[in-house]
């Protein structure tokens, strides 16, 4: 690779041939700050518009300023990231972004997480130099995700991930100049475009422009009435990334003091969501082999690969994509939908408290899950099984509301039966992880014999697309995982074109699994956050003196009094549901 | 929006023009100019079509639709007038024309008239300075026109 020497801020820097002045920069510890820019390493997801221009420099002998994350180093540069020429250009441009910005700080949601902001107080802006017309456009809310396009500054982050990273193609800019707008097709609401709320947007939007809907308030409700019993599960990814939100390293585990937390706000039960993904792992793994051996038998209406449907972003991916593939993906419902019958079902009904007094709420790294839980076929008489579902980050404001000390709680253990959980079910936080629970489960009644080692490290990974042959006993196993919903989609054009060579695939909507959901702390780009979160998920898996769903006592417990076996006539009416093509007639107005 | 249903035949049609193209993603600009041409003008159906067709989402095609000025949602009158607002035109008071054209006919630049007989845009110089200012109806050119010919452009066409 050929290298190129110059000179940074009087710093000698040598680096490859095509890297950019923000990169060089980077290697010899000089941060240029950025906007509209956004990368996650490792996965494959940039974006450089060139169009905010806050990142500019100065380039000795060029005329004008030279955006520093879309120009190319060259041989013997001389660059000055912060002269007072860099310095001036860069704070007007933020100014001119802030005369069409509106001055909500104070009670913006986003507010201490906005990037904007910290632009302004880091290039010192101390007051708004330039007026003039400001943008006013309708605010969009939709059952997960709102849009208030005055706040966005067309950084075109979210219209990357959108379509460059997810193919969902719901959001594009759209007319020109001081009219120009990030929307969807013929502005419609988001809910009626194929959007898939899986939040990547929100996740990257660097002001208030896309926040999720919070449930905070009706949570809130539920707790001060006396005459509701309200229960609350949290998924596994939760664990892994709250800590962030009290100060704490990336990858901190803070199971017990989330649950000290919660029993403190009020919650009567404190569950876990990782209960239901073992039950899930009962529910997929024995229609795996359910439609394995018949497979294997010559039952030509078996269809295979079977493909997870924990993810609900990627359930509404195909509903919208792909409806001729709707018999392809399992029937069990997400962890947190199995959880919701359960817990109104069977819990309450031991209680003795009717459905109608009982509020399950969920903790979810996702926005996906608002939207889930709202499904109507989700629902009994207009009782949903779960009433509402909070973000890692609103479960984070909560608690600070609470005057909770977050950091001084004790370690807490979950309530029973249905807090109890194993490290098959901690793992479906993490791209690989539902694939690997089930195939712990599956190898074992498949074979008959116990595995040596639980880990399957051949589906572990960050890589976009992961293949792996297992060995059940003789017979390979193949499968593949996606993470990210373009990459899915790659999979699935397979399986539509009958070329898949797969009998099982693994889905999930989010860049990392549910770690990377759009509903988790905000990681600002940095992909080593993601990482740490994978990590501590693992660790939390061989800390469990459990590591396989159909060992959890509880749920042989749950089976022997209540659904029977797998796949069951229980499970089939609580356990499973159904998809809708919802691939028509997306946008004209009936 | 409206739903607009395009028949049979349109969508066969449209679908002829995309494929005039190899169906390929990059040539959405010339499959919208050559839509606009045969259908006047560029409705949602018609871009869900095309963004079918192109394997695009259709936000980005209404992206694309809305970016370029040339494209519009609305269709146009049976009579098209076209006010060029070039320098030359201008200068020689292009303005009080259009003017006269939105008091006329009652709508203003953008819109088509009731009747459907007529709708009003602007233009940017169609190479007949000498004639300024100069008006366009349908593919015919009027040269020299003053606030004071307007009515009798319209009538000319009122009754047809």
């Amino acid at each position: 690779m050929e290298m190129v020497k110059l000179t940074i801020d009087g710093k000698p820097v040598e680096v490859e041939k095509d890297t950019t002045i923000l990169k060089a920069a980077k290697t010899i510890g000089i941060d240029i700050p950025t906007l509209c820019y956004f990368q996650l390493k490792d996965m494959n997801i940039e974006n450089r518009p060139g169009g905010c221009r806050i990142c500019v420099v100065e380039v000795v002998g060029r005329r004008n300023l030279a955006p520093a994350c879309s120009t190319n180093v060259a041989k013997d540069m001389v660059i000055n990231t912060h002269s007072i020429r860099v310095l001036n250009a860069r704070r007007t441009v933020l100014e001119l972004i802030l005369s069409d910005h509106p001055a909500e700080c104070l009670t913006c949601a986003k507010s201490g997480c906005c990037e904007l902001q910290t632009m302004a107080q880091q290039l010192g802006v101390r007051e708004l130099p330039y007026q003039g017309e400001q943008s006013t456009y309708r605010k969009d809310t939709s059952p997960a995700i709102i849009r208030d396009v005055d706040k966005c500054i067309m950084c075109r982050r979210c219209e990357m991930m959108c379509n460059e990273v997810q193919t969902v193609g719901a959001l594009s800019a759209v007319n020109r100049g001081f009219m120009a707008v990030v929307a969807p097709a013929f502005e419609m609401n988001l809910e009626k475009s194929p959007c898939t709320y899986c939040g990547q947007c929100v996740s990257v939007c660097p002001t208030g422009a896309l926040t999720e809907v919070d449930h905070s308030r009706n949570v809130i409700n539920s707790l001060a009435d006396p005459t509701k019993t309200v229960v609350v599960q949290t998924a596994p990814a939760v664990r892994a990334a709250l800590g962030e939100e009290f100060g704490l390293a990336p990858g901190t585990l803070v199971t017990g003091k989330m649950v000290a937390a919660l029993r403190r706000l009020g919650f009567n039960y404190v569950f876990d969501t990782d209960f239901a993904a073992d039950l899930t792992i009962m529910e997929e793994g024995s229609e795996l082999l359910d439609r394995l051996t018949r497979y294997l038998k010559g039952d030509q209406s078996v269809k295979l690969p079977i493909l997870t449907s924990c993810c609900p972003g990627w359930v509404n991916f195909f509903e919208h994509n792909f409806p001729e593939l709707m018999d392809v993906p399992s029937t069990a419902k997400s962890p947190q939908q199995m959880f919701g019958p359960i817990a109104k079902e069977y819990f309450g009904k031991k209680l003795g408290i009717d459905r109608k007094n009982m509020i399950v709420v969920s903790i979810m790294p996702c926005l996906a899950k608002k939207y889930e839980c709202q499904r109507e076929e989700f629902k009994v008489n207009g009782d949903p099984d779960v009433n509402f579902s909070l973000s890692t980050r609103e479960l984070a404001h909560l608690i600070k509301s609470a005057n909770i000390d977050f950091n001084s709680l004790p370690d807490e253990d979950f309530d029973n039966p249905l807090g109890e959980s194993t490290g098959a079910g901690v793992i479906f936080a993490n791209t690989g992880g539902v694939i690997e629970a089930a195939c712990r489960t599956a190898y074992e009644l498949y074979t008959g014999k116990k595995l040596e080692k639980v880990e399957f490290n051949e589906l572990r990974g960050l890589e976009n697309i992961r293949h792996a042959t297992l060995d059940f006993n003789g017979l390979p196993i193949k499968i593949g995982i996606a993470h990210g919903l373009g990459n899915a989609r790659k999979l699935l054009e397979d399986v539509q074109a009958g070329k898949s060579q797969f009998h099982a695939i693994e889905i999930m909507a989010c860049p990392g699994g549910c770690i990377g959901g759009g509903g988790q702390p905000f990681h600002h780009g940095d992909s080593e956050i993601i990482k740490k979160r994978a990590a501590a998920i693992y660790r939390e898996d061989e800390g469990k003196p459990i590591r396989k769903s159909h060992e959890n006592p509880f749920i042989i417990k749950l089976y022997e009094e209540f659904l029977g076996k797998p796949l069951g006539e229980m499970s089939h009416h609580l356990l499973h549901t159904h998809y809708f093509d919802k691939s028509q007639g997306t946008f004209v107005d009936e | 929006m409206a739903k607009i249903k395009l028949s049979e035949k349109k969508i066969a049609e449209l679908k002829e023009v995309c494929k005039s193209f190899n169906n390929e993603k990059g040539e959405l600009i010339n499959v919208l100019h050559k839509a606009q041409s045969i259908f006047g003008y560029l409705p949602a159906e018609l871009q869900e079509v095309i963004a079918k067709e192109l394997n695009v989402s259709v936000a980005h095609v209404y992206g694309v639709v809305t970016f370029y000025s040339f494209f519009t949602m609305t269709p146009k009158g049976e009579h098209p007038i076209s006010i060029c607002l070039g320098t030359a035109c201008y200068v020689r008071g292009a303005e009080k024309v259009l003017e006269e054209f939105k008091r006329v006919l009652k709508i203003q630049v953008g819109e088509t008239s009731a009747d459907g007989k007529f709708s009003l845009s602007c233009l940017r110089c169609v190479g007949a300075c000498g004639l300024a200012p100069v008006v366009l109806v349908g593919e015919k050119v009027y040269g020299r026109v003053s606030p004071d010919g307007v009515k009798d452009i319209v009538a000319e066409y009122s009754n047809l």
